[in-house]
């Protein structure tokens, strides 16, 4: 749009996502300022952090989720904002709910009050987590404030050995270029790796892009992604959709584009990841040792001896074989489609842990609604997991399904941060949802290709 | 919103790297519609352990009561975007905040509430840290213009993201009215996406 002040540009936002945690206040902050929402066409709401994935009956049996949930429809319906509400059909998680109906399209602006916006990249799209008073400001100006950002391309090219998934590879590149390795830039994937994944894959590498510090991710849209959106609720047919088409690919990046910095990387160099720590950038191979605190500044090595400390884990010992009492498949990383598929691919015969709590958490109603018209829900259920109602769930613990204590839980959702799942001393491990599959059959932290027997390729 | 150039205060340090927004305000404490009440959970859970009990923490430390310039370490305010984190800093009493870096959607949160993000390297930083537990009752004098702290006659000097200081030393951090000055603009932008 133009410059600001001090030199900061001021960017149209063309598709706005909200939802009940982030978003309250700022309908607050507007009327504070006598100002109404500019834009309420390009902004949609969903419910999905606080809502619980046992029963969704209302009221809500925890009275202040009750309470932002009617913050959210009082404020959706007074500005005139389309609010997928559940029982509608297209409830969900708001970055699995964007994409499926097509809402996310090549070459949008997107920003929502979450860090996991990145996810729309996926689609060829910048999408931005935002803190509330930008949302105060989008709502108000459908623009932001913002600087410039660098542009690294990671290429990764090469087949990915069997029972190695996108997951794994988001997991890895954290692994190796950090959790803040990212700060300043914007993340590029490309190359054959890549361009061979679908788009739930894709989804799954980009929305963790914010894990390693990067303000989003970003693919390159192309006849995939295309294919993904024909037909999807909200995006046009015929004609028309041939035209949107020939318009979005035009969105792509040069191939002689210019970046600020190249890395590249080897599929067959990435193994089924887990991590031992309390960020995702501490990550390890399923058969790898747990690293030991002798390497690095004071910081760095503070940094290995507190995570093992909270972890309860020891240095070079092998993370396989650890223990868990939780397994968790769900979450805006995994809680797709073809997550459930996978799974239930390879979970039919086998039997969850007794000692482990498992829970399956669709993306969305229309997930729900997918993964039942395929019976898979009772594949998971006869393996022992409890197949819930679409929500966030445990990636976060704003809902009732938490951790208890220090309990380990496989987990394939996106943050191992100290107490994210909703105990102050619970513990988390990531990995993919076959990895999960094949922790809750185990028991214990184990290699999905032996489990279940996957034959290398 | 009025320019801001020169802040006093006392110190406090919190050391490690990589402190996300989890650790800074628990999920627990985003069950809420207004951020008013946020102040007295910030770190609560490195504060208290699941008991209520004092883990001692530098915050709640008697020498650092008041303190209103938090400093810590490398990629501060990583992970969750939730501006609940630097609204819980701010109605704390903290108003400056000085790290190694800082995780990019918490700065801009911060900036646009008016909390100034300064980073500073490991030695100086290291030094102002063990100055500030040795003798915490003196105040810090923050000068954005000049990039430096000074502490007991001594100069830190650190570094800003350009817009971000400009933005102080204008005092328009809160860019909503800036942004609205543009409403032809925008209609216009808006009216040719919606073509």
């Amino acid at each position: 749009m133009g410059s600001l002040a001090n030199g900061q540009y001021q960017v149209f936002m063309a598709l706005h996502l909200i939802h009940e945690v982030t978003s309250p206040q700022a309908f607050g902050m507007l009327k504070d300022k006598g100002l109404k929402v500019a834009y309420p066409g390009r902004t949609f709401a969903t419910v999905d952090h606080i809502i619980p994935t046992d029963t969704q009956a209302r009221p809500l049996a925890d009275d202040m989720a009750e309470r932002m949930l009617q913050v959210l429809e009082s404020s959706t319906a007074e500005h005139g904002i389309e609010f997928f509400a559940p029982e509608t059909g297209s409830q969900g998680i708001v970055h699995v709910v964007g994409p499926e109906l097509g809402l996310t399209q090549p070459g949008m602006t997107i920003c929502c009050g979450d860090s996991h916006t990145a996810t729309h990249g996926a689609f060829g799209c910048i999408a931005l987590g935002i803190g509330t008073s930008q949302v105060r400001d989008v709502l108000a100006s459908q623009t932001l404030a913002m600087d410039p950002l660098k542009v690294r391309k990671i290429n990764i090219n090469g087949a990915l050995k069997k029972g190695v998934t996108a997951k794994d590879v988001i997991l890895h590149v954290i692994r190796v270029l950090g959790v803040n390795g990212g700060v300043g830039y914007a993340y590029e994937y490309a190359g054959s790796t890549i361009t061979n994944m679908t788009m739930e894959e894709r989804m799954t590498v980009c929305n963790m892009s914010i894990e390693g510090g990067a303000r989003c991710g970003y693919i390159n849209p192309d006849e995939t992604t295309f294919d993904y959106l024909s037909g999807k609720e909200r995006v046009p047919t015929g004609t028309e959709f041939d035209a949107m088409k020939a318009r979005w690919a035009s969105f792509a990046s040069d191939e002689d584009a210019h970046y600020d910095d190249v890395v590249d990387f080897d599929a067959s160099d990435i193994e089924p990841t887990v991590t031992w720590g309390v960020t995702p950038a501490q990550a390890i191979g399923v058969g790898e040792r747990i690293p030991t605190a002798d390497t690095g500044s004071e910081l760095d090595q503070e940094l290995v001896t507190s995570a093992l400390d909270y972890m309860k884990l020891r240095a070079d010992a092998p993370i396989k074989g650890t223990p868990i009492q939780v397994a968790f498949i769900g979450s805006c990383t995994n809680g797709r489609l073809s997550d459930f598929e996978a799974v239930a691919e390879v979970i039919k015969g086998h039997q969850v842990a007794s000692h482990v709590r498992a829970i399956a958490v669709p993306g969305s109603e229309k997930v729900d609604a997918a993964a039942r018209a395929l019976g898979l829900h009772e594949v998971f259920e006869a393996a022992g997991f409890e197949w819930r109602k679409p929500g966030c769930s445990m990636c976060l613990a704003m809902n009732p399904d938490k951790l208890v204590g220090d309990e380990v839980c496989a987990s394939s959702s996106n943050r191992n941060f100290m107490g994210r799942q909703g105990s102050s001393t619970g513990r988390t491990i990531l990995m993919s949802p076959i990895m999960v599959a094949a922790a809750a059959v185990e028991g214990a932290v184990a290699d999905a290709r032996e489990i279940f027997e996957l034959e290398a390729v | 919103m009025s320019e801001l150039s020169k802040i006093a205060g006392r110190g406090v340090y919190v050391a490690g790297n990589d402190i996300d927004t989890d650790r800074i305000i628990p999920a627990r404490f985003l069950k809420c519609v207004t951020f008013d009440e946020l102040g007295p959970s910030l770190f609560f859970d490195e504060r208290f352990d699941a008991n209520g009990k004092s883990k001692d923490h530098p915050l709640d430390a008697n020498q650092h009561e008041g303190a209103s310039i938090l400093i810590s370490d490398a990629n501060f305010g990583c992970g969750s975007s939730r501006e609940h984190a630097p609204q819980a800093i701010q109605k704390f009493g903290i108003n400056v905040v000085i790290a190694e870096s800082f995780a990019e959607i918490f700065h801009g949160n911060c900036t646009t509430l008016g909390i100034p993000c300064l980073q500073m390297a490991a030695e100086p930083r290291s030094e102002l840290a063990r100055l500030i537990e040795s003798e915490p009752g003196e105040e810090l004098m923050v000068d954005l213009e000049a990039l430096q702290v000074v502490y007991l006659n001594q100069s830190f000097p650190f570094s800003m993201k350009p817009s971000a200081r400009e933005a102080f030393l204008a005092g328009t951090f809160d860019p909503l009215d800036e942004l609205l000055a543009s409403r032809e603009a925008i209609s216009a932008v808006d009216a040719r996406l919606s073509a």
